[in-house]
């Protein structure tokens, strides 16, 4: 064998597959607002697998014997109807929020801004009632340490919080933009990102809450199926 | 297939004064050179304190602050800076940072501020886990994958501060890695220049890409577990920690599970062996092929190893806990996947080999680290393979042998990839040659000197010399040969920490005094080498982005007299070198 045939083992260059266009003659012009799309779709990809590993510690950790349900008949997650209040009211952050995008993209600025406005109020008033979940916890006697199941409920409704706090900074900036007459064109990307953003921390709730009010005969399948029992 | 065209009537990110030029910058190549020279920083630290291991190991007693503690604390802040602080930080945030714009054709990273940021809240993440050295009671000593029950129970050392302040710098760093990771992944994936195409792009660019895909994935593992075991440490939570009795008490914790600790951090630990390794794949790739004059052999072959490498990574986690007493089924399962992985690496291996055979190998100092780097990697690899089996592992875990293996492998082996990367690159980033001959008395010094220290390791190993012990003086079934290669192995372990300096030296000297580079000094065809400037002003390419017409390996082409072609060169232009080249020929012959 020798150079050349090593060089033409590979085929030279190979471009090719992937590759639409090597030679960039149809390059497309790509907008700011698709890199940040693909930039936050990547980051929820990391909050997933952060999530994702939560949700596995959980099982993992709620097939040990000292497990206390929430669940239980005299539990705080009995009949968990604050929790169902708060899912609404973030299931109506999120209409909002796609109310204000579909608006942004047909170009009509009062509604755009009325649907954030909302939005956001809605998304406070879910965490506003998170905490007074959290406060019925501790009025209950149900302490971060007394028990693994609390311990995750504090955990995972804590961090799901802080998603939507960062969230809510990010959406407090664009109102301030709003306030500040800047024009509806170069807001739209941060509204669709918003939006995206809200839908993807409504999906991962209804994961969160299902889960933290599911039975343990439920934790128990979910341990068998992924071989942590 | 997307572009940066936006990125030529975009306005950039200008710096307007000192301050926005070199400390806050926004620029990329800034942001690469304050990450790495942080990152060094701290590796100096981190040999420091392996050399003050080294002494007590060797000679005995000999520091007198040196006790139990000290030794642990130091072995857990070297162990944990090497790998994240260091080796993680230098090939994302440093050679990431510097090379994925310059190579793949973009102005910066798509998103300028968020790797200003990266940069600075990864400084924060260092201040904060140095700030253990200075907290009662001192860093923490349990040991770099910081096991609970032990590593925040009474008697372990910088239980009470220690501790604390480590679980919060890993969560800082990996806010960091994950603000650098996104970055590089969405500028390799949105802002790449005309004509450059993934099957285009050099391999230092596909493997700190998957290794920054693999970060983003795998760290959050670590996240979960440093804020679960905070957790435990302040709020008294029973995450990991199980019913025990702690200096006659009863603690209040109980039904934690240690072994979901270890899940968590090997899920973590594993992959982030392939995140320092895939960027030394990629970067060692592109050495070799440019001072061996060759296109790498199996270019498509290489870049789908670096993916198999990556998704393989992430299901052999626990071949790291044969020894935890799991169920041996699972035992066969990793032990399985993990020699499985060794074909792909394999295949890499053999690829950079068959690069070389018959190439114009030139002995620069980047090469000669090049090539130590696949014989090194090389003897990791294979002691891998003892180590991956469960009944080879058994015996020796716990012992030298292991420490001989990952220090081997994950230890000097990627380090010799970044001593060859930046002798390589040096000259772009700064316009200046590093001294030549200092160079080659630091390769091997370091070469020789790392075989010296790390071979006789595997021989302790065998003999039954276990890891972890503060002394090893006074124990019957350790012979006394082997405290006579301890203390060889100290003596050359200081002697090649020492000679680090010689390097530091020429980094310092070099930027100053170093003979000028020139635009391209190695003849390289990769588009980093292109620039208009060297080194590359703010916004790399002058007014217009440059154009790929190849892939980065044209070396050697039959017909051309330049040995190299790059990859800004059009089909016509490789025509008319074409027939330059002949027309040359012809006169070479005539007269």
């Amino acid at each position: 064998m020798n150079r050349l045939l090593l060089r033409n083992a590979d085929d030279g260059d190979p471009a090719g597959g992937w590759n639409r266009d090597p030679e960039g003659i149809q390059a497309e012009g790509v907008d700011r607002s698709q890199i940040a799309k693909t930039g936050l779709r990547l980051f929820l990809a990391v909050v997933s697998s952060l999530f994702f590993l939560f949700l596995i510690a959980f099982i993992a950790r709620s097939q040990m014997v000292d497990w206390l349900p929430l669940t239980e008949p005299l539990a705080p997650l009995a009949n968990p109807w604050q929790l169902w209040l708060n899912s609404a009211f973030l299931v109506f952050s999120c209409i909002a929020l796609q109310w204000s995008r579909m608006a942004a993209r047909q170009v009509r600025l009062d509604a755009t801004v009325i649907g954030f406005v909302v939005a956001g109020v809605f998304a406070i008033a879910f965490l506003a009632g998170q905490l007074w979940v959290w406060q019925q916890f501790v009025a209950w006697g149900y302490f971060v340490a007394s028990n693994p199941a609390n311990s995750f409920f504090y955990l995972l409704t804590g961090l799901h919080g802080l998603h939507l706090l960062g969230g809510l900074i990010a959406w407090g900036m664009i109102v301030a933009k709003f306030l500040h007459r800047v024009p509806l064109p170069q807001l739209r990307a941060s509204v669709e990102l918003c939006a995206i953003y809200w839908h993807y921390l409504l999906g991962l709730w209804f994961v969160l809450f299902a889960l933290l009010t599911s039975t343990p005969e439920t934790y128990e399948a979910i341990a068998r199926l992924c071989g942590l029992r | 297939m997307a572009y940066a065209e936006q990125a030529e009537t975009e306005a950039l990110h200008e710096p307007k004064s000192f301050l926005t030029r070199y400390i806050w910058s926004q620029d990329h190549k800034v942001i690469a050179i304050q990450y790495s020279l942080t990152a060094l920083f701290v590796g100096v630290i981190a040999v420091m304190l392996s050399g003050l291991m080294r002494i007590q190991i060797g000679f005995p007693g000999s520091l007198a602050f040196m006790d139990a503690s000290a030794y642990y604390q130091a072995m857990t802040m070297h162990g944990m800076i090497m790998v994240i602080y260091l080796l993680t930080a230098l090939f994302l945030g440093g050679f990431g940072n510097y090379l994925i714009p310059l190579m793949v054709g973009a102005r910066d990273m798509v998103f300028p501020y968020v790797n200003m940021l990266s940069y600075w809240i990864y400084l924060l993440a260092v201040l904060v886990l140095l700030a253990g050295f200075f907290v009662p009671g001192g860093p923490t000593g349990s040991g770099w994958t910081l096991y609970p029950p032990q590593s925040i129970t009474q008697g372990t050392p910088g239980v009470e501060w220690g501790i604390v302040l480590m679980l919060v710098s890993l969560a800082i760093f990996i806010v960091a890695a994950t603000m650098g990771g996104l970055n590089y992944v969405t500028t390799v994936l949105q802002a790449r220049t005309h004509g450059m195409t993934l099957f285009r792009m050099p391999l230092s660019v596909w493997g700190i890409f998957m290794a920054s895909i693999m970060a983003l994935l795998a760290f959050p593992a670590l996240f979960v577990s440093a804020v679960m075991m905070l957790f435990d440490k302040l709020l008294g939570t029973s995450f990991f920690m199980p019913a025990m009795i702690s200096l006659g008490q009863q603690l209040d914790h109980q039904g934690g599970s240690p072994i979901l600790f270890q899940h968590l951090f090997w899920f973590f630990g594993h992959p982030e062996v392939y995140i320092v390794a895939l960027p030394a794949f990629g970067l060692v790739s592109d050495l070799i092929s440019t001072h061996a004059r060759k296109n790498i052999f199996g270019y498509r072959m290489m870049v789908w190893a670096i993916i198999a490498i990556g998704v393989l990574s992430f299901v052999v986690w626990a071949h790291h806990m044969y020894v935890s007493g799991m169920n041996p089924y699972f035992g066969f399962f990793f032990a399985v996947t993990t020699l499985i992985i060794a074909v792909p690496t394999a295949l890499k291996v053999y690829n950079w080999v068959l690069t070389l055979w018959q190439g114009d190998i030139h002995l620069t100092v980047p090469m000669l680290f090049a090539l130590a780097f696949i014989v090194t990697f090389l003897v990791g690899g294979l002691t891998g393979l003892f180590l991956g089996n469960v009944i080879v592992d058994i015996p020796l875990s716990d012992t030298y042998f292991v420490v001989a293996h990952f220090h081997m492998v994950m230890g000097v082996a990627p380090v010799l990839v970044v001593f060859g990367g930046i002798y390589h690159w040096f000259p772009k980033v700064t316009g200046r040659m590093l001294n030549d001959t200092l160079g080659k008395l630091h390769f091997w010094i370091t070469f020789l000197g790392t075989y010296a220290i790390f071979f006789p390791m595997h021989y302790l190993g065998f003999q039954g010399m276990p890891r972890r012990y503060y002394a090893y003086d006074n124990y019957a079934f350790i012979p006394q040969s082997a405290q006579e290669l301890n203390a060889f192995i100290t003596v050359v372990a200081l002697t090649v920490g020492v000679s680090q300096l010689l390097f530091l030296f020429n980094l310092a000297w070099s930027v100053f005094k170093g003979k000028p580079a020139g635009g391209n000094p190695w003849g390289a065809a990769s588009l980093e080498w292109q620039t208009p400037n060297t080194p590359p002003k703010h916004g790399n390419w002058g007014e217009k982005l440059p154009v790929v017409h190849r892939w980065a390996y044209d070396y050697s082409v039959p017909g051309i007299e330049q040995d190299f072609v790059a990859q800004t060169v059009s089909a016509e232009e490789l025509e008319q070198m074409r027939q330059l080249s002949a027309g040359t020929r012809i006169a070479d012959v005539k007269p």
